[in-house]
């Protein structure tokens, strides 16, 4: 808890303040895209490739149309005869990465359904709409499409052999994007390094998996040529921007909304085509239409992610110092990437994590594939490379006979080097510093909380005695948080003197509307009931980002605080004009503005906003304009560095390979924390996360491409019985990059548990000098180390 | 994943239901308790054009004490079946089982009888059945038979019931007074349908192992008795040296297949282990101890 | 076109009628024609949890029946947790111990709960933590809502907590 901070503020931040998103989800009264209904809507839905990789021939759709209650059937070619594909860039790289990374990208663009090939098994090559859900799947049922098969690129290898068939023929090369990057003297250092090794790492493939799917509903105004569309996503201000290039309709005659929002993760962080074909079909259909994804749909088509391999060398001296790192990396996108190189590019930039190595060098392909599209999911990057480094930290420690966390202390950033210049680029363009925090620290908490260092050691040794296997897992990270490009929020004072306020963010469950009560009940010094907040609808904020990769807290809060400054400016000058005052003998205090020492001199905010209105006998003076409204940006300089030291301690059966994890721990630093409690909420959510991927779930293809976990019986989510106790210790070191000291949290938690469990497993299995370098940890695997063992 | 188009025939007796079955036996399906088939349904993976629904017959659901065995009404839910203290004492193998499949609301719909009919390799009841020499009797317009569980698993998802008959009711053998009983099994997560499974029923004379009955789920293509297990352990003493051998002997007599969640290797592994602990667990509540 | 037949179902204590093709899920029939759109629809193959509704005194997966089949049924859904706005003392629970994030679990996760309490009074944590398995929840990691569900389990059965 860092009071110094919290007593600048009127007392909302800091405070575990109760969600105002509670009451409605509580009694059923939420509004997700599902629930909403209109009248004359009709129901999409999308037919789809059995195949990985296939060429399409004839469609007919003449039998679907003939079903009673089917309104439209449409092919890949009558979609593409009317709508382009999505720009491929959904994000676009900064001149200033581009300019220190060396890169060679190629993205394909996306049909939104392709009428040449299909590329992924789940891509649409057909849809119908009708009066039912049930009775469209009945049209899809009667679609006959000839789909010629081609061989499948089932995997990043099998699609950079040579004499490998071609996904996007135009692209020439199944490549989208070659990156590099070093540090130091790269490579080169290796060669002094008295002792190296070398492991290839693999993390698999899972997802975000919300437990609402994706969905859309699009309604069309003739008269006012106006479209509304609800999307269940992160980003309603893309949506709106994909939407109005493909029907090519202004931006302000789009309004996009993301009622509630059942969990997104990052897998809802992109413009999907459902958000454009729903958008387009009520047009020309003019009738509102629903497409709600359903699960199997969802597991097919809604992105992946993560899915990478690691060649890593690592250079160090016999005290277990780390003087050089070098990797090479695949990230299989799958058949598009519609975040381009966002994932790619975190990885590069996290590697180092919290140490201080000189000399660093690494190159990515990001490789396209018959899989599905791989994007971002929380993390994006760092789970995958947190495993590679993580593991290779622990594997120094073995090779030397060192404490995996000793080897971790030798080699970490300490607190008095803050702020710490990491010698890269980050994917902003801006050069890499990390902005405060106190890396050993957080990782002597972590051990604290399982007992002590000593302590463990000693408990595994007996353990191991009985014939027990006893084994502790350490995982680290840092992780570049809030970044830009911008967030937008407008805020206003109503005749009411309520304080509206709107933002670009588009919260999923993180409790950003009670969060940003909690920024502007502070910054206008109002109880927090005052407070109105609007998110994710771009009928309130003209430029908006959206929320993924960690930021709206620090982005969405700068924004509130640039338009309320501007606004408070304003109010400060017509209330000197009411009060007959000078503006530096005035002060914000109870719901509006008074004289400084004299109670009786106040106005609220409700007397200024009045005598702020446009017409007769308003209160401004001369030179000030009406309204007291503002649309502000914030644009961060660069990112916060939230970081965590994770540990666990997990039991093995040796009989089943089983792991049961005592406790795990995460000590975590997101600086100063706006609601303590919601942000727990984040981090132990994303921790069953990171646990899941590390344990349960997959997404795993056969080597013909095929998915063989299409279903929730298969892609196994963690249950309640599943969650191991869990300690999350806050650390609170205030960013010094803005005004209230926060860093973002929304993937901390995410990124370190699959590191953690197979460090852990590894140390608990060191007398069989086991050595587990890819996820998930599977138990048979753990079980083999003990056939024919005699421990 | 909305089900295709069927007509839905709601019979009240046994009697109208058989008759159903006859008029449309080529294209009509059972629904019992909905909880495998619904999900099928939903995927389109199955379409029957004709469901006959069993819910609505009051005469399927039931458990008699018959004497020498109890009889369980097709129908009975399997949460029924968890909250019957005859169950409980007189088959409490059925009873484990039955909290190892799913979670309770699945278990307030699903239905023992459409448990066996539906035969899942890594369903419970099955090998249950099979271990305790359950028999199965079914019923059509052209009478009834008595099926042994051992001739009523064919294969994955198969068994040797006509496609006019339904399963009306299952009769489990009561323990022994002496036994005792347990299944075991690991899934990779609690409520899933197993890796490897293993019900068994010991009675222990003294040290001595009296009478054993195996059998696993999980780890073929439909249930599988144990015997060679079954063999190694009866009239010997539960030694950890024969317990590891009837481990090795269940290992090897299994032929599982491998897949998303387990290699064959594993799961053959597996069965072994998770023999070796359902005869403890077993073998103790016998009283008779390890 | 297909057959459509009248389905009365009394939800929360009120009879309501709407039509239904004998295909039409439960889940379905709640949300779209009877408007009941608090119960959620998260997987439509019985693993989510998140459409369970108390049928006739026990949960079911309402994805996995038919709305024929519940012809005549009294149904309890999160809708009618709360009375007079005042809400259930579970809903209050799931506010204080933080046990929902999107919600989108939340309707599943309250009727799920509610029958594991009224069915066992005898419930350790590890009870509650199996019983609630029955329905995942993607946001929380499940902390909360297994504390309030101990809470509750508590008040019912007239213990402090749960064993
Ligand atoms: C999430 C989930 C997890 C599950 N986990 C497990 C588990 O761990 N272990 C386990 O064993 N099961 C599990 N199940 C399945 C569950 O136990 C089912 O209830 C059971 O397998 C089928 O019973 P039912 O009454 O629902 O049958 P239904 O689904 O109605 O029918 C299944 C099949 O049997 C036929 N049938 C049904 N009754 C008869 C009859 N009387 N005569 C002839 N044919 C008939 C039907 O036509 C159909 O083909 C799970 C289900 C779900 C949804
Ligand atoms: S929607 Fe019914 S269990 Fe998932
Ligand atoms: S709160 Fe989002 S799934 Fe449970």
């Amino acid at each position: 808890m860092n009071d110094d901070v919290r007593k600048q503020t009127g007392g909302y931040i800091g405070q575990s303040v109760p969600r105002r998103e509670d009451r409605n989800l509580l009694l059923g009264q939420g509004e997700f895209v599902a629930d909403i209904q209109l009248p004359n809507m009709v129901h999409a839905a999308f037919a789809r490739s059995p195949l990985p990789h296939a060429t399409i021939g004839d469609v007919d759709t003449e039998a679907a149309r003939a079903v009673d209650g089917v309104c439209f059937v449409a092919s890949g070619a009558d979609v593409c005869a009317e709508l382009p594909p999505i720009n491929g860039m959904q994000v676009v790289t900064p001149q200033g990465w581009r300019d220190r990374v060396d890169t060679d990208i190629l993205i394909p663009d996306q049909p939104l359904v392709p009428e040449d090939k299909v590329r992924y098994v789940g891509e649409a090559f057909a849809l119908a709409v009708a009066d039912s859900r049930y009775i469209a799947e009945d049209a899809l049922e009667l679609i006959e499409a000839e789909l010629i098969p081609l061989p499948p690129l089932a995997e990043a290898e099998t699609a950079l052999a040579t004499g490998a068939v071609l996904i996007h023929e135009h692209l020439g090369r199944n490549v989208a994007a070659f990156l590099h990057t070093k540090k130091g003297d790269g490579a080169a250092a290796m060669d002094a390094c008295p002792n190296r090794l070398s492991r290839r790492f693999v993390h698999h493939r899972y997802a975000a998996m919300p437990m609402e799917t994706r969905g859309v509903v699009a309604e069309y105004d003739g008269r006012t040529d106006t479209l509304t569309v609800w999307s269940s996503t992160q980003i309603v201000h893309w949506v709106r921007r994909e939407i109005s290039t493909a029907l090519d309709m202004p931006e302000e005659r789009i309004r996009c909304i993301a009622p509630d929002v059942g969990g997104g993760f990052g897998g809802k962080g992109h413009v999907y085509p459902e958000d454009i074909l729903v958008a387009w079909l009520a047009k020309k259909l003019d009738r509102p239409v629903k497409w709600v994804e359903d699960r199997h749909e969802h597991i097919l088509n809604a992105a992946h992610s993560r899915d990478n391999i690691y060649d890593v060398e690592i250079g160090f001296d016999d005290d277990g110092r780390i003087l050089a790192v070098t990797s090479s990396f695949l990230v299989d996108s799958g058949a598009y990437t519609p975040v381009g190189a966002g994932i790619a590019g975190n990885s590069i930039a996290h590697m180092l994590g919290p140490y201080d190595i000189p000399h660093y060098e690494t190159d990515c392909k990001i490789v396209l594939t018959n899989r599905t599209p791989n994007a971002p999911y929380r993390g994006a990057g760092r789970p995958e490379v947190g495993f590679a480094m993580e593991r290779a930290v622990d594997l120094v420690a073995n090779h030397l006979d060192l404490d995996p966390a000793k080897v971790r202390f030798r080699n970490m950033i300490p607190a008095d080097a803050m702020p710490y210049e990491v010698g890269l680029t980050y994917r902003d363009g801006v050069p890499m510093v990390y902005d405060s925090g106190d890396y050993p620290e957080a990782l002597n908490r972590a051990l604290d909380a399982l007992g002590g260092l000593d302590d463990i050691r000693a408990r595994q040794k007996t353990a191991l005695a009985e014939g027990k296997y006893l084994g502790l897992g350490i995982g680290c990270y840092v992780e570049g948080t809030g970044v830009g490009p911008f967030e937008g929020a407008s805020v206003k004072i109503d005749s009411t003197g309520k304080i509206m306020v709107a933002a670009g963010a588009c919260p999923q469950g993180q409790g950003h509307e009670t969060v940003f009560a909690q920024f502007a009940a502070d910054m206008w010094q109002v109880p927090i009931e005052d407070v109105f907040v609007t998110v994710a609808d771009t009928g309130q904020v003209t430029q908006g980002y959206g929320t993924i990769a960690s930021r709206s807290t620090v982005t969405a809060s700068g924004a509130i605080k640039i338009a309320s400054d501007t606004v408070q400016e304003k109010a400060f000058a017509i209330a000197a004009n009411m009060l007959e005052a000078g503006e530096t003998d005035l002060e914000m205090r109870d719901s509006g503005i008074g004289v400084k020492g004299v109670p009786d001199m106040h106005v609220t905010w409700r007397d200024i906003a009045r005598a702020a209105k446009p017409g007769w006998d308003n209160q401004r003076p001369d030179g000030v304009e009406a309204g007291l409204e503002s649309t502000s940006y914030y644009e961060p300089p660069t990112v916060t560095w939230a970081y965590a030291a994770n540990v666990a301690l997990v039991w093995i059966d040796p009989e089943t390979g089983q792991i049961d994890i005592e406790k795990y721990v995460e000590v975590h630093d997101a600086g100063l924390l706006v609601n303590p409690s919601l942000a727990d909420g984040q981090v132990k959510g994303g921790l069953v996360q990171g646990l899941g991927g590390g344990l349960l779930e997959e997404l795993a293809y056969d080597d013909q491409g095929q998915l063989l976990t299409g279903s929730l019986a298969d892609y196994l989510l963690p249950t309640a019985s599943d969650v191991p106790p869990i300690e999350v210790v806050h650390m609170e070191t205030p960013s010094p990059l803005n005004a209230f000291g926060v860093k973002g949290l929304g993937e901390g938690g995410a990124i370190a548990p699959p590191v953690v469990i197979a460090n852990a497993v590894c140390d608990a299995l060191r007398p069989f000098k086991a050595e587990l370098n890819s996820t998930p940890v599977r138990w048979g695997d753990v079980a083999n180390f003990f056939d024919g063992a005699t421990a | 994943m909305k089900p295709a188009l069927f007509s839905h025939l709601v019979p009240t007796t046994v009697q109208e239901a058989l008759e159903m079955m006859g008029d449309h036996a080529a294209e009509a399906r059972v629904l019992a308790g909905g909880q495998s088939l619904v999900p099928m349904m939903n995927f389109r993976l199955a379409r029957p054009s004709v469901l006959v629904d069993l819910n609505r017959i009051p005469d399927l659901s039931y458990i008699d004490d018959r004497g020498d065995y109890l009889a369980v009404g097709a129908m009975t839910r399997e949460r029924a079946i968890e909250n019957s203290a005859l169950v409980r004492d007189a088959c409490p193998l059925v009873y484990d089982a039955t909290l190892n499949i799913a979670h309770l609301p699945i278990r307030s719909r699903g239905t023992i009888g459409g448990s066996i009919s539906n035969a899942d390799p890594a369903a419970e009841y099955p090998a249950t059945m099979l271990a305790l020499d359950a028999v199965m009797i079914a019923k059509s317009g052209r009478g009834e038979r008595s099926i042994p569980a051992a001739e009523f698993f064919e294969g994955v998802l198969s068994t040797t019931l006509n496609s006019d008959e339904i399963l009306t009711e299952i009769r489990v053998p009561k323990a022994p007074a002496d036994s005792g009983a347990a299944f075991v099994e690991i899934c990779r997560r609690h409520g899933d349908f197993a890796l490897a499974g293993v019900g068994a029923q010991v009675t222990m004379d003294g040290d001595s192992v009296a009478a054993v009955q195996l059998a696993a789920c999980g780890v073929g293509p439909g249930p599988v008795r144990l015997t060679e297990a079954e063999a190694v352990l009866r009239d010997n003493s539960l030694t950890n040296e024969i317990l590891s051998q009837a481990e090795q002997a269940a290992s090897a007599q299994v032929d599982p297949d491998g897949d998303a969640h387990a290699s064959a290797a594993y799961r053959r592994k597996l069965a072994g282990v998770m023999t070796k602990r359902a005869v403890q667990q077993a073998a103790g509540r016998a009283g008779g101890g390890v | 076109m297909t057959d459509r037949t009248s389905v009365t179902i009394t939800v929360n204590g009120i009879s309501l009628t709407g039509l239904a093709e004998p295909r039409m899920l439960l889940a379905d029939f709640l949300r779209d024609e009877l408007r009941l759109t608090g119960t959620h629809v998260g997987c439509e193959h019985g693993v989510c949890g998140a459409c369970t509704v108390i049928v006739d005194g026990v949960a079911v997966r309402s994805c996995l029946m038919f709305a024929v089949q519940a012809d005549g049924a009294e149904i309890r859904t999160i809708e009618g947790l709360a009375t007079d706005g005042e809400m259930h003392p579970l809903q209050k629970l799931f506010a204080k111990h933080r046990a929902l994030q999107c919600g989108f679990c939340t309707p599943g996760m309250l009727m799920t709960a509610i029958d594991l309490v009224d069915s066992t009074d005898d419930l350790t944590e590890e009870d509650i933590r199996v019983g609630m398995s029955a329905a995942l929840c993607r946001c929380t990691g499940y902390e909360g809502i297994v504390n309030a569900v101990a809470e509750y389990a508590g008040k019912v059965h007239g213990k402090e907590g749960v064993r």
